[in-house]
């Protein structure tokens, strides 16, 4: 205890040194709270997104399919098998088509993939009910991305052409019902969505699609001959792999404001026994043990860090509050990073985030307090008292 | 650009030429499509040609030779302009594979690419791999008679044959009477939708046949002026060793 209140006395008696200190060590908890914390709520929600517009409960592909392979697209297409038309039946799946073509929007050529999707789907939180516009031959839904990108509007109509199971072109004027508001570039960007039967029909593929969703609620899957199952972590890899790698290339930055923190305790050590040697050498000299002593020093390490855990809660918590709250703006046009982004990214933080935080820079501010006081224990106390280091 | 033009010539049967002195009037349209196919057919030709390419930023030429052996095979390689110089490309069948040398790299052109454009032209890489034996894979209509560019023509209606995988559901042709030369060509989809339009502005006379020396390929779903070809020269029944079709050759 009396250890404890001599360390505390020296760092409020140490003045502007230990504020100076306090504030270095605050601002870097806040900084890579937050920063961990962009990062966490980046990954859930591109997670979320994903899960609530793209994958749901996990995907049934059809084989040979492959999303990443344009050149499987032009053949993936097969019956839906009972066991997964039971489930469309029962509406806890949907089945989409998908088939590569060609839009002329405003008289320009342009490759994209045409998806079939049941309007009346309620596995995907996309508007494929506005896709029920019967007075259009052809009513046709395009992401955002996908309508800005190429100066589409809703109501517009372009030339849609593909070519059907026997490989014959085909063309139609396709009108544009529905701009969807996603941020899952996987869904919007070089792609227009149509009535699932109406793609059938004029592809010459009835009864066909290329994926079926399942919805998050269905338990015990049926094993469907042919088909393929991509569960959720499956889906999911790529995104939490890409935040992943984000995070790994933050720890370079970690690095350098860890490194500020030690500099900062250690140098603060390092003076503090050049200035306090005959202190030192008091306390030895009234028999206070070299052990006791250098326990004093680092504990006076770790005071800091644990002021500034206070100091960081003064002005972090509301910042970080705030952040979580209103989000932080981020580039308009965020469709090229490969992820679902929205325009405002609202930071995640987790009581584990925090507390790792916390003791992997109290940990590393122990250790860097009690480096320097190590030479405590080589003092000569007669010398300590004279004013020499040895 | 002789791919373009090989792709024409077979896609769209723009040559016929009869020596008979039995007139086209005693012709079916099925006579008139197997004496294009018979017609058109050379072992091996060999010519050089112009494609000019006219887009928004303006127009590109480019030359290119080419060497074909029937309808099957044909080994194209680009003469000009330097950005395109050295650029091979092969089909065989209905497989195609293309060669830069910027990046010597052999890539096999097939899927969603086949719906290219072919260096920047009207024409698409699928264009290019049209079978072009037209009277195997549809049926014809003699629907009537016009006069087109000062020219007695044949209209002959073509659709697809039930089954047959054909690019284009229907075909319209403007057929020159007297020299049996399809001076314009309108290709249709499934819907009847108008795709593609070929026309031939000037024709020349090789080794007894008609041939186009100028003719227009125009996408008509695209804004602009359509690609247009120009026959520099050819030559017919050409001998051709077997090595120019094989993917080998696409990097000598």
């Amino acid at each position: 205890m009396l250890t404890l209140r001599l360390a505390w006395r020296n760092i409020t008696g140490a003045g502007l040194r230990t504020w100076l200190n306090v504030g270095v060590l605050s601002f870097i908890y806040v900084l890579v709270i937050w920063h961990q914390g962009i990062l966490l709520g980046m990954q859930r929600h591109a997670v979320n997104a994903m899960i609530s517009d793209e994958i749901s409960g996990g995907q049934f592909w059809c084989r040979g399919y492959d999303p990443f392979d344009p050149l499987t697209i032009e053949d993936s297409h097969q019956n839906i098998p009972t066991d997964l038309l039971s489930l469309i039946d029962e509406e806890t799946a949907t089945p989409i088509l998908v088939r590569p073509g060609t839009i002329y929007p405003k008289n320009r050529m342009q490759s994209i993939l045409i998806k079939g999707i049941d309007p009346d789907q309620r596995i995907l939180d996309i508007p494929s009910s506005d896709l029920q516009d019967i007075p259009h031959r052809l009513p046709v839904m395009v992401g955002k991305t996908m309508a800005r990108k190429n100066g589409l509007t809703q109501g517009e109509e372009f030339v849609i052409r593909w070519r059907d199971a026997d490989g014959t072109f085909d063309a139609i004027e396709g009108h544009i019902v529905s701009i969807m508001d996603t941020i899952v570039p996987a869904i919007d960007q070089g792609q227009i969505w149509v009535p699932l039967a109406d793609l059938q029909e004029l592809s010459g593929m009835a009864k066909q699609a290329t994926l079926v969703v399942v919805d998050q609620q269905v338990r015990g899957l049926p094993a469907a001959k042919n088909w393929v199952f991509k569960d959720q972590a499956n889906l999911l890899r790529d995104v939490n792999d890409m935040v992943n790698s984000k995070r790994g290339g933050a720890v370079f930055m970690y690095i350098i404001l860890m490194f500020l923190a030690m500099l900062a305790i250690f140098d603060t050590q390092v003076l503090a026994i050049f200035r306090r040697r005959r202190e030192i050498g008091t306390m030895m000299a009234l028999g206070m043990p070299r052990i006791r002593v250098i326990g004093l020093f680092t504990l006076e390490g770790i005071l800091l860090g644990i002021l500034a855990i206070g100091v960081a809660a003064v002005y972090g918590i509301p910042a970080l509050y705030y952040t979580a709250q209103k989000g932080l703006p981020i580039s308009d046009d965020t469709s090229d990073w490969g992820f679902a982004v929205a325009s405002r990214l609202f930071p995640a933080y987790s009581a584990a985030l925090i507390t790792g935080t916390v003791a992997i820079v109290m940990i590393t501010i122990t250790i860097v307090s009690f480096l320097p006081s190590r030479r405590i224990a080589k003092l000569n106390p007669t010398d300590a008292l004279k004013g020499k280091l040895t | 650009m002789n791919a373009i033009y090989m792709t024409a010539l077979s896609c769209f049967c723009l040559l016929v030429l009869f020596f008979s002195p039995v007139w086209a009037e005693d012709l079916s349209g099925e006579e008139i499509l197997k004496r294009i196919d018979d017609n058109f057919l050379s072992s091996g030709s060999i010519s050089v040609s112009t494609m000019i390419i006219t887009g928004r930023r303006g127009t590109r030429t480019i030359t290119s030779r080419q060497w074909a052996q029937g309808t099957r095979k044909t080994f194209t390689h680009f003469l000009s302009p330097p950005r395109e110089k050295g650029t091979k490309m092969l089909k065989i069948e209905d497989a195609l594979w293309i060669y830069t040398p910027a990046t010597d790299r052999l890539i096999k052109i097939a899927g969603h690419m086949l719906r290219q454009s072919l260096m920047g032209s009207d024409a698409s890489y699928e264009d290019f791999m049209e079978d072009p034996e037209l009277n195997k894979t549809y049926d014809v209509n003699i629907s009537g008679t016009e006069t087109y560019l000062d020219r007695a023509c044949y209209v002959l209606e073509l659709t697809a044959k039930p089954g047959s995988k054909v690019a284009y559901h229907s075909r319209k042709f403007w057929v020159d009477k007297e020299r049996f030369l399809a001076l314009r060509e309108d290709l249709f989809a499934k819907s009847g939708k108008l795709l593609k339009k070929v026309t031939i502005q000037e024709v020349f006379r090789v080794d007894g046949r008609w041939y186009p020396k100028r003719f227009t390929f125009k996408d008509v779903l695209k804004d602009g002026d359509g690609t247009q070809i120009i026959i520099d020269n050819i030559e017919l029944d050409a001998e051709i060793p077997e090595y120019m079709f094989s993917k080998a050759a696409l990097r000598r």
